[in-house]
């Protein structure tokens, strides 16, 4: 047995051709907080790790087209202390701010948190209830995907062996929008989600909403957009008839298992919940 | 010390609150711990172990490990030699040798998923986990058995065809996975039952749950050429180390010397060895030193939580609140092998109250899981659950205050346990008042959340200690523990030293001393360190002070009756004689003149352990649409003698209640249908976080200093973690509306009552 060979590339073309060239053998790391303790854990044995860091526009936040373009590789701690984003995207801010602790902030990105493909990332809802688009990179040039369509079942993704995430790209906010994501922990901190939601709403001057974008995390092998959700708001001034519609909705698109951190029953109940009150808050975040 | 319990308004170091000795090196990451020793030439070990629950080892095949360059050394259970076996004495109670051995490394059959089946040596650690590799381990997988009712039940599978349930008679012509029936109890319980204005019963459950020490179990053993061997490890206690591995490996006691490392955390779960003897047969076949740390998952796969509890309780009263009589029935998990503290939670159950007519029983059930060790008050928290909860539904029966119930019913001094002894020095009462009479008891209870209530007790030990005091050459003083300092004993034990020899405490230093240092002494367990220890230390620094008396007396040619002890120095009371007194720091420097070293070495048998008391209130509020807790505000009290540093004492009562209430809300070993447990990690295994908890408030009570300890010190790290299960779940049964009666209260478990209403 070897050691583990480290590459920092400063080029997208040099970190493909690396991890083309390795064959499957190679892990990328954004800030190693998965990765890591994956290795350590003897759970992911690579014999490359390309470490993204050091390639430029993978570390900032760029606003671009009326939106943002957020490099993969951006931490937590920078995503909370940027001021425009966060009055913009306080919901997504606030889930990427959830996972772990102050240390873990330091490095935790959203690119490895969606890229490590679990269930229950918890800042995957958010950005899909954002309408984040993946700006993704490989031999094959780039293209751009939902962040929706990545994660294919647990620790499975649709990117190509050789396709790296560069960065994501968050659409212009129209006025009165407000977006939210909740978590259920038993615990306050240092814990995984055993269901997360994210909302995504826009209302029109009468406060009736115009764009709602649903989505549920660990109640299913990915995370899921509920789109009957979304149309079970719009339309509506969030009244019990529309929210009671959006429950059915969350409810019948739930698929979750029963495990240590949850019955299936359990996931399916607070699922609905987390939904309502995440909407509720979008919706005093819109002003509406 | 000569005059007894001294009164409180007269100490000048006991009862304050100096910096913490040993607190710089562990906030600097000076402190040396388990995993921080490093020799040369030493070697990386690591352990095989089972992936099943229960099977029967065929064969070990270590040849194509043993081939492997960088391999050193491979071990099994076939290394080991009991010889006779016999018992070891180890803090909470005896243990037996070839059950330690067998928990070590299998012999025969492998017992829970986890178990430890071979072990090697190599020169690095992945060379290491490729030699864990190769070890061909040949299993018979047999059926197993997790749940201590299915464990007791007739078709159960059989963990040992030789355990046959003591406690009986006749003994059962079948063995079984019963180890011990223990009955005890008292007077006329159906004639109570049967006089009885009011009746409560209930059936109760707890989930096993691991003491969740931060540092996990590491150790460097040398097997030197002439066969005397050194062990540096983590432990609770380097003498109890030394013994087991001795018997387990059939050594000669002085031929081991065992130093301990700082220790980060044991609650009772480092008063075994699970390595140690482990790492020295390693050595012993290479001649290397062989270090060996485990990771977090062998920390909860592999050592001993604490026994998960089912329980029966039925409480017989007068309709103002006496309880007449109680009926009890516990079943405890002891994991893979016998052992169970189940005696320990009968003998507590009713410790707290005068309760006239009992019968309780106890069943020391094995199943599949690994064998339990003790933690903080082992099996008192259980039974605790149990006797708080039906005592708070009396109450509700009968409209009555749950403090004043508790009051009512309350052990006074006199009285007699049921197990024999009898009550003394014992504040329960006084105790009850304080906390009727604290600011959060007397502020009524915030709308939507409710207030729970419990007590609890435990006995507190003394027995064997050394200890040493020094008197430096400048006049400072370096004390000798014997034991591994856990709780901020160092502190405690230079308080007392600086306080009999009337020095400020920045004067004295306190060491703890491997087993070729220093006399013989039981581990750091049993709530007994301040107290026995801390007895050995007083008495070793009074015969100092007697030496500097008669120097003292010798240089200034007096009879020693003239010589007093005053403030670190020695005064002539004697008229005649014109002379200064004579200071510490004067007597040390002319020592070589009147008679050499000034030092004093004490072994003692501590006799008059005082019991401890606690309560506790416990303030939550409950989402109603998930069904999670949140503990608002917390108040622990304690009868805790006279606290030597106040600060400590209540850091004890507070850490013991943070993990009381993880015990209540979240922390249980979550097993799959294949017997092997799902939750091997502190992310799933949900001990609480330091956001989990409000500022635990404390009340020290010190009404009654125990006569038997020279400032009145009674034992006081295990008592708080026996209330809080009950407290939680009182306030958690009240706003659910029905008694929750299986810990732990996770939400779903919460939510899933709240709708069943
Ligand atoms: C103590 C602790 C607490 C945690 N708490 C939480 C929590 O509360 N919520 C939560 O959701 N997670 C939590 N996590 C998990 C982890 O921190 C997050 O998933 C984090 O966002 C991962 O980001 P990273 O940059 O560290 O990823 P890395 O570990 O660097 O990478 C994760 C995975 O993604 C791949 N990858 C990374 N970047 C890219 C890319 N640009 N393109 C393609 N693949 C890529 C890597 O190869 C790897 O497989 C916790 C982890 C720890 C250690």
């Amino acid at each position: 047995m070897s050691g583990v060979d480290y590459l920092s590339p400063t080029t997208i073309a040099e970190a493909v051709k690396a991890l083309g060239q390795a064959g499957g053998g190679a892990r990328l790391m954004a800030g190693g907080t998965d990765l890591l303790v994956q290795m350590r854990g003897g759970r992911a044995k690579p014999q490359t790790v390309i470490d993204i860091k050091r390639i430029p526009g993978l570390m900032d936040i760029r606003a671009e087209g009326g939106g943002f373009v957020i490099g993969a590789a951006t931490s937590g701690a920078v995503l909370g202390e940027h001021a425009a984003l966060r009055k913009a995207w306080p919901g997504i801010v606030e889930a990427a701010n959830l996972i772990g602790s102050t240390q873990v902030q330091g490095r935790a990105s959203l690119g490895g948190n969606l890229c490590n493909a679990s269930p229950a990332a918890d800042s995957v809802p958010a950005l899909i209830a954002a309408a984040a688009v993946c700006i993704v990179e490989g031999s094959n040039g780039r293209r751009e995907i939902p962040v929706e369509k990545v994660q294919i079942s647990p620790g499975k993704m649709s990117l190509a062996p050789d396709e790296i995430l560069i960065a994501f790209r968050l659409p212009p906010r129209p006025a009165k929008s407000g977006d939210a994501y909740l978590r259920l922990i038993p615990r306050t901190e240092m814990d995984i989600a055993v269901v997360g939601a994210g909302v995504s709403l826009t209302f029109d001057a009468s406060g009736t909403c115009m764009a709602a974008r649903v989505s549920v995390g660990a109640v299913a092998p990915t995370a899921l957009l509920v789109e009957g959700a979304g149309m079970a708001l719009v339309g509506s001034k969030l009244d019990e008839g529309a929210l009671a519609k959006m429950d059915a909705a969350v409810a019948a698109a739930c698929k979750p298992i029963s495990d240590k951190r949850g019955t299936a029953e359990y996931r399916t109940k607070i699922a609905c919940v987390l939904a309502r009150r995440a909407a509720l808050i979008a919706r005093e975040r819109a002003g509406a | 010390m000569s005059d007894g319990n001294q009164g409180g308004s007269k100490l000048k170091v006991v009862g304050q609150r100096p910096v913490r000795p040993d607190g710089v090196d562990k906030v600097t990451g000076r402190a040396m711990f388990g995993a921080d020793f490093h020799l040369p030439g030493m070697l990386t070990g690591r352990i095989k172990r089972s992936p099943h629950a229960h099977a029967r080892i065929i064969r070990i095949d270590t040849s194509a490990a043993e081939a492997l360059a960088g391999v050193k050394a491979v071990a099994t259970g076939a290394d080991f030699d009991t010889g006779a076996g016999g018992e070891v004495e180890a803090g909470e109670g005896a243990t037996a040798v070839k059950e330690v051995a067998a928990n070590c490394l299998a012999m025969g059959k492998a017992l829970y998923q986890g178990h430890a089946v071979a072990a090697v040596a190599a020169t690095s650690p992945e060379i290491a986990a490729e030699a864990l590799d190769l070890i061909e381990v040949t299993y018979e997988v047999l059926p197993h058995v997790i749940d201590v009712e299915e464990a007791i039940a007739a078709n159960a599978p059989v963990l040992h065809d030789d355990l046959f349930t003591t406690g009986v008679t006749p003994k059962p012509a079948k063995p079984s996975n019963v180890a011990v029936k223990t009955v005890m109890g008292r007077g006329d319980v159906p004639g109570a039952f049967a006089a009885a204005d009011v009746t409560v019963e209930g059936h109760y459950s707890t989930a096993a749950v691991h003491q969740g020490y931060i540092e996990p179990h590491a150790c460097v053993a040398s097997f030197g050429a002439d066969g005397q061997s050194v062990v540096w490890c983590s432990s609770q206690g380097q003498f109890l180390v030394r013994a087991l591995c001795a018997k387990i490996l059939n050594m000669p006691l002085s031929d081991i010397k065992v130093i301990p490392a700082e220790i980060g955390g044991g609650f009772g779960g480092k008063t075994t060895v699970y390595l140690e003897p482990v790492a020295l047969a390693l050595s012993r076949k290479c001649g290397r030193p062989v270090k060996i740390v485990m990771s977090r998952e062998e920390v909860f796969l592999a050592s001993g939580p604490t026994s998960g509890a089912v329980m029966d309780i039925k409480l017989a009263a007068t309709e103002a609140g006496k309880i007449t009589a109680a009926e009890m029935t516990l079943k405890y998990q002891a994991g893979a092998f016998p052992g169970s503290p189940v005696h320990l939670g009968c003998m507590t159950a009713f410790a707290c109250y005068d309760v006239e007519n009992l019968a309780l029983t106890g069943y020391d059930v094995v199943s599949n899981r690994p064998k339990v060790a003790a933690y903080r008050a082992p099996g008192a928290p259980m039974a605790a659950f149990a006797v708080e909860s039906a005592i708070d539904d009396l109450a509700k029966k009968l409209g009555m205050d749950p403090i004043d119930i508790r009051i009512l019913n309350g052990v006074r001094d006199g009285m007699k346990t049921v197990y024999g002894a009898t009550v003394r020095s014992c504040a329960f009462v006084e105790m009850l008042e304080q906390l009727k009479a604290h600011p959060h008891y007397q502020t009524p209870v915030a709308a939507g959340q409710a207030r729970g209530v419990a007590a609890g007790f435990w006995f507190n030990i003394g027995g064997e200690s050394s200890a040493a005091v020094h008197v430096d050459e400048d006049g400072g003083v370096t004390v000798v523990s014997s034991n591994p300092d856990i709780g901020g004993s160092r502190a405690s034990m230079a308080m007392m030293a600086a306080e009999v020899l009337g020095l400020p405490i920045e004067k004295v230093r306190c060491t703890v001393a491997d087993t070729t240092s220093i006399g013989f002494s039981g581990s750091t367990g049993g709530s007994r360190v301040t107290f026995a220890t801390g007895m050995a230390v007083c008495q070793a620094a009074e015969k100092v002070v007697v030496d500097l008396k008669r120097r003292a007396a010798a240089t200034w040619e007096c009879d020693i009756a003239n010589v007093e002890w005053r403030d670190g120095a020695a005064v002539c009371t004697d008229p005649a004689k014109d002379v200064k007194p004579l200071s510490m720091k004067a007597l040390a420097s002319k020592s070589a003149k009147t008679g050499g070293p000034i030092a004093s070495e004490v072994s003692i048998n501590a006799q008059g352990a005082a019991a401890g008391y606690g309560a506790h209130i416990c303030d939550l509020q409950i989402d109603r649409e998930t069904g999670r807790t949140t503990v608002v505000r917390y108040t622990a009290a304690q009868d805790v003698g006279r606290a030597i540093h106040p600060s400590y004492v209540e850091g004890q009562l507070q850490g013991g209640a943070a993990q009381g209430v993880g015990w209540a809300l979240n922390e249980e070993y979550v097993y799959g249908p294949k017997g092997t447990l799902d939750n091997a990690s502190f992310l799933d295994y949900r001990m609480p976080v330091a956001s989990d908890l409000p500022m635990i408030d404390t009340i020290l009570v010190e009404t009654k200093p125990n006569p038997r300890h020279p400032f009145g010190a009674k034992g006081v790290g295990e008592v708080p973690i026996v209330p809080p299960l009950a407290a939680v779940a009182n306030a958690v049964s009240q706003i659910v509306g029905k008694r929750m009666t299986s810990l732990p209260l996770s939400p779903a478990r919460v939510l899933a009552a709240m709708e069943e209403k």
